[in-house]
């Protein structure tokens, strides 16, 4: 076991892991963060995507133990006194979403690519979400989503 | 209290934001996986390396005794009490299966079966001991190729004597629906043209993006059971079914899931297990699949061979289509896996009036992992076959492909239209789509293009695919179900609660796992029972709540469970109406309901329906005969299946150095009859075209030649990403349906259904001037390439249609 201090969406957590716990683990199992979800075990689909210290890391390659002193955020720390992030709201009102598993980790790559490239094509957008998988938008409203968080940012 | 001025003058056909969105956007979700109770135990599951054994041994005893593992068990542990997984679908009476377990006891039959199931406090230490556990195999020969699985070579399940689980045949001049297609043959090979093909549909994964997961609660007089499944009140009768666990006693939950696509509509194993599990040990009991292990146990789909033959008339008449399929079932029939090809059986014949059909099925096992249904289920099969091939005629007739098409289609005012499989279909404007669709993608520019690349011998060869399709959707009429060997039937089922406060519980018998039903139904009620949008709370997925229903696949839940809401609010109409009279001392006859309020007529004394729910509620001015309730259950059955349509136009540019394909521009023009919510009719139209375009351009199930799926992980199997795929323009044409009151038609599949073809006859379109008539799916670059370098040898760079108007021999491909 390895002691670790970790701040999750604000929290500061001190906890005992096993060191081959990985984060998405710690997060789900240990501190509840349940909004996070795993879709597979090769670090394809990109549905376990949070932010470490502000960038975006699918939480499946990452071992707890790599983010002691580090700050994460999840879907769950997005929204600030019940206001949902742009970016969440751009999902809402394009529809980017159906089943919603794949939108924790979609949201967090979308900020991250924002962040990298705040006024992107449709054919950035593509690019940059390439890591994360989804099997029922299509993708088409999922585009629309974060070109229209990207305008309205503006 | 209703709040009547907030909603839209209709919520029918708007384009409301969904519901479900808040809690899916910010992670306050109830995955199956979340769930997590006081000593909850988790499983691990030991599977089969091997597509075909007999086990000789298992040795638990180090899995035992690692730290954290309560149990291991075996078959040899479970085997009287297991049971045997249902098949729920024979189509015919003789049907052969081999008996399923839910963890193999000797035989195992594919890679993948579960042999051994850990029971450990953790989920890692589950997972660690599961690598403890020894156990011995005899291998056995496999019966991987599906043809010559079909010719008994070496059998899947040596007890069962055979791999050919059943053969079924559909003859429309014995059904009485058209003539003799041999007759038609004849005629063709005698001075008019015949095509023949085979096509290969490939085995498909459905991939759904949450892995399947089952949680299992024994503590509590009901057991209750959690799980990732498009069907929990399924899961319940069948949990009755095959362990005898009374069915009063099981409450069966589908939370929030994550989708589906026919993949979790089945009664699994791993449920059958950790329920099991849960009650040797007296513990909830929590199993949650990997990818890999949902890859290669979860069911697959598609996994035919078809061969067609379409005979017509110089002019381009089609006379008759003749279908032979082989489709492959895997190791063990699921819950309607007998029947996919089936569902498929009835739609060969397309949108077309052809005057004679016969169609042959042949269903085998081999030893792969069991297959069933994936969006679309047989449809996108069938609907890939007549497209593919009336391309062809139009190709060896040198006809433009939709003006074959337009010469063979029913027309808009010959509904509704018996065709000769003996659907009757209900409505439809094909003409106006394809106009429609031919304008939105610049048809005929295209085709200029096209002819210009031709001539230049351009590298980049420019392709345009069409796929005119129709499907059956709404499954189903309870009486064809039965009529056809189902053993359930195809009702659904909705109840209505007026609450005291105004507000409204409407309970579905659908099951969404993405669809968005709890928006749609609420539009549905909300215009109905005139309460605000926001006042309608949609309730699903739970037995003890939802007590009855038959859950979503098939296109059914708006045709089907939609209707059933509606007739639920209907019958709280029919309830109130007395007691606003009573109420308001009118007689009956003199109210009118009218923007969710009882109306005296020629009056201003009214009553919203929220104040009759509260007086109803305190009871104060009822007789003490009334019923103080004003909730309602309603079912609703089809007289019918409907049968969306559309025309969908892509332009495919194949660079004929590399052999890549790229979708330059894809559209649609679909109609699916009235649309209760246009902004979730056009996801689900995304949504099933990418994955349509995934069976066309990306993905195969593959095995190797021991039965080992080499595409066992996300690596290997290619479920397209935002960066594989086009942006596709959508649009409508609406022709209600006739089959029921709201005028819909299922929207589910459709993209699917369409998609395929029309990519693949993209595909094939750009390399036709080079002698190619077909791409063998996935149409891969290392495909497309191989075909042309084994094509433009001995073939010159010149268009098809100029080489020659007669038989084709080259088809058989
Ligand atoms: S779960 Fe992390 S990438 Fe799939
Ligand atoms: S919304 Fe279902 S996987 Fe993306």
């Amino acid at each position: 076991m390895t002691r670790i201090t970790v701040n999750v969406d604000g929290t500061s957590y001190t906890d005992d892991v096993e060191p081959r716990t990985l984060l998405v683990h710690y997060l789900r199992e240990q501190l509840g963060k349940t909004g996070t979800v795993v879709g597979c075990d090769t670090s394809n689909c990109g549905a376990c995507t949070v932010h470490l210290d502000g960038r975006s890391v699918k939480s499946c390659s990452v071992l707890a133990v790599q983010a002691d002193g580090h700050e994460v955020t999840t879907i769950e720390g997005l929204a600030t006194n019940g206001e949902l992030h742009p970016v969440q709201r751009a999902f809402h009102e394009n529809h980017g979403l159906q089943c919603g598993f794949c939108t924790p980790g979609m949201i967090m790559q979308s900020i991250d690519l924002l962040a990298e490239n705040p006024d992107p094509t449709d054919d950035e957008v593509r690019l940059g979400l390439e890591g994360n998988m989804c099997r029922c938008t299509g993708y088409q409203n999922i585009v629309k989503s974060v070109r229209a968080a990207a305008g309205g940012a503006k | 209290m209703t709040a009547v001025e907030e909603r839209p003058a209709a919520e029918l056909g708007s384009p409301r934001l969904r519901k479900e969105d808040q809690r899916l956007i910010t992670g306050r979700t109830r995955w199956t996986d979340n769930i997590t109770l006081p000593g909850m135990h988790h499983l691990a599951m030991v599977r089969s390396p091997f597509a075909h054994a007999r086990i000789t041994g298992i040795d638990t005893g180090a899995a035992k005794s690692a730290s954290g593992v309560v149990t291991v068990l075996t078959g040899a542990d479970l085997k009287d009490e297991q049971g045997a997984l249902p098949n729920a679908w024979a189509i015919i009476p003789e049907q052969k299966a081999p008996e399923h377990p839910s963890i193999a006891v000797e035989h195992v039959a594919f890679a993948g079966e579960i042999v051994a199931v850990v029971v450990a406090r953790t989920a890692a230490e589950a997972r660690d001991a599961a690598d403890l556990v020894d156990v011995d195999y005899e291998e056995l020969p496999v019966a991987l190729d599906l043809k010559a699985a079909a010719a008994d070579e070496v059998l899947a399940h040596p007890d069962l004597g055979t791999n050919v689980s059943a053969f079924w045949e559909f003859d429309s001049a014995a059904a009485d629906t058209g003539g003799d297609v041999e007759a038609a043959i004849s005629a063709a090979r005698d001075g008019g043209v015949l095509i023949e093909r085979e096509y290969r549909q490939q085995r498909l994964i459905p991939a759904f993006m949450e892995p399947r997961s089952i949680a299992a609660d024994p503590t509590g007089e009901q057991l209750t059971v959690w799980s990732a499944t498009q069907v929990p009140h399924f899961v319940k009768i069948f949990l009755a079914l095959v362990l005898g666990i009374p069915e009063h006693k099981i409450r069966v939950i589908a939370p929030d899931v994550g989708g589906g696509f026919g993949g979790k509509l089945q009664f699994t194993p791993e449920e059958v297990l950790t329920v099991l599990a849960a009650r040797r040990t007296g513990k909830p009991c929590k199993y949650t699949e990997t990818r890999s292990e949902s890859l290669v146990a979860a069911h697959h789909g598609r996994d035919q061979w078809q061969k067609i033959t379409l005979a017509a008339t110089k002019d381009g008449t089609v006379t008759g289509l003749k279908v032979d399929l082989v489709a492959d079932m895997g190791a063990y029939l699921g819950l309607v896996t007998s029947a996919i090809p089936i569902l498929g059986a009835f739609m060969y014949n397309g949108i077309y009036k052809f005057p004679a059909y016969h169609l042959s099925c042949t269903n085998v096992f081999t030893n792969k992992a069991w297959t069933d249904a994936y969006r679309g289920a047989g449809r996108p099969e069938a609907t890939f076959a007549i497209e593919r091939v009336m391309d062809e005629l139009a190709a060896e007739l040198g006809m433009d492909p939709i003006a074959v098409r337009e010469k063979n289609w029913i027309k808009h005012d010959e509904f509704p239209f018996t065709t000769v499989s003996g659907m009757q279909y209900d409505s439809g404007n094909y003409e106006a789509a394809t106009a429609k669709a031919k304008e939105l993608f610049g048809y005929d520019e295209l085709r200029k293009e096209q002819q210009q690349r031709r001539e230049s011998v351009d590298p980049v060869q420019l392709g345009i695919g069409v796929s005119t399709f129709t499907e059956m959707c709404g499954l189903a009429p309870s009486r064809w179900l039965g009529s056809m060997g189902y053993v359930g039937g195809g009702w659904e089922h909705a109840s209505i609660r007026m609450l005291p406060t105004g507000k409204v519980e409407v309970i579905t018998g659908t099951s969404p796992h993405g669809q968005g039903h709890e928006t749609a139904w609420s539009q549905i009620v909300a215009d109905r029972l005139g309460v605000a949008f926001d006042d309608v709370e949609v309730l699903h997925g739970d037995t003890q709540i939802a007590a009855r229903g038959l859950d979503s696949y098939g296109s059914r839940s708006l045709t089907v469970g939609g209707m059933a809401v509606l007739a639920a609010a209907d019958k709280v109409l029919e309830k109130a109406k007395p007691i606003a009279a009573e109420l308001m001392e009118a007689s009956v006859d003199d109210l009118e309901f009218v923007d969710g309020k009882f109306g005296v007529k020629g009056t201003d004394t009214s009553m919203a329906l929220g104040d009759l729910a509260f007086a109803v509620f305190q009871g104060h001015k009822l007789s003490a005969e009334s019923e103080h309730s004003l909730d309602a259950d309603a079912t609703f059955d089809p007289l019918d299946f409907s049968f969306p349509h559309g025309t969908h136009l892509c332009a495919v540019e194949v660079d004929t150095e590399t052999g890549r394909s790229t979708i330059r521009s894809y559209v649609c023009v679909d109609d699916v009859g009235k649309v209760v919510n246009p902004l979730i009719v056009e996801g689900q139209v995304h949504g099933g075209i990418a994955q349509g375009i995934a069976q066309a351009l990306f993905e195969e199930g593959v095995y190797d030649e021991s039965g080992t799926l080499v595409t066992g992980s996300f690596v290997d199997y290619l479920v397209p990403t935002a960066a594989d795929l086009p942006a596709f323009v959508t649009d409508r044409t609406e022709t209600p349906s006739t089959t029921n009151e709201l005028g819909v038609k299922g929207v589910g599949e459709a993209g699917t259904i369409a998609s395929t073809p029309a990519v693949v006859n993209a595909v094939v379109d750009a390399l036709r001037s080079f002698g190619v008539n077909d791409v063998e799916m996935p149409c891969t670059p290392h495909r497309v390439w191989s075909t042309l370098q084994g094509r433009a040898a001995d073939t010159p760079a010149a268009p098809h249609s100029a080489q020659s108007t007669s038989m084709s021999q080259e088809g058989q491909a």
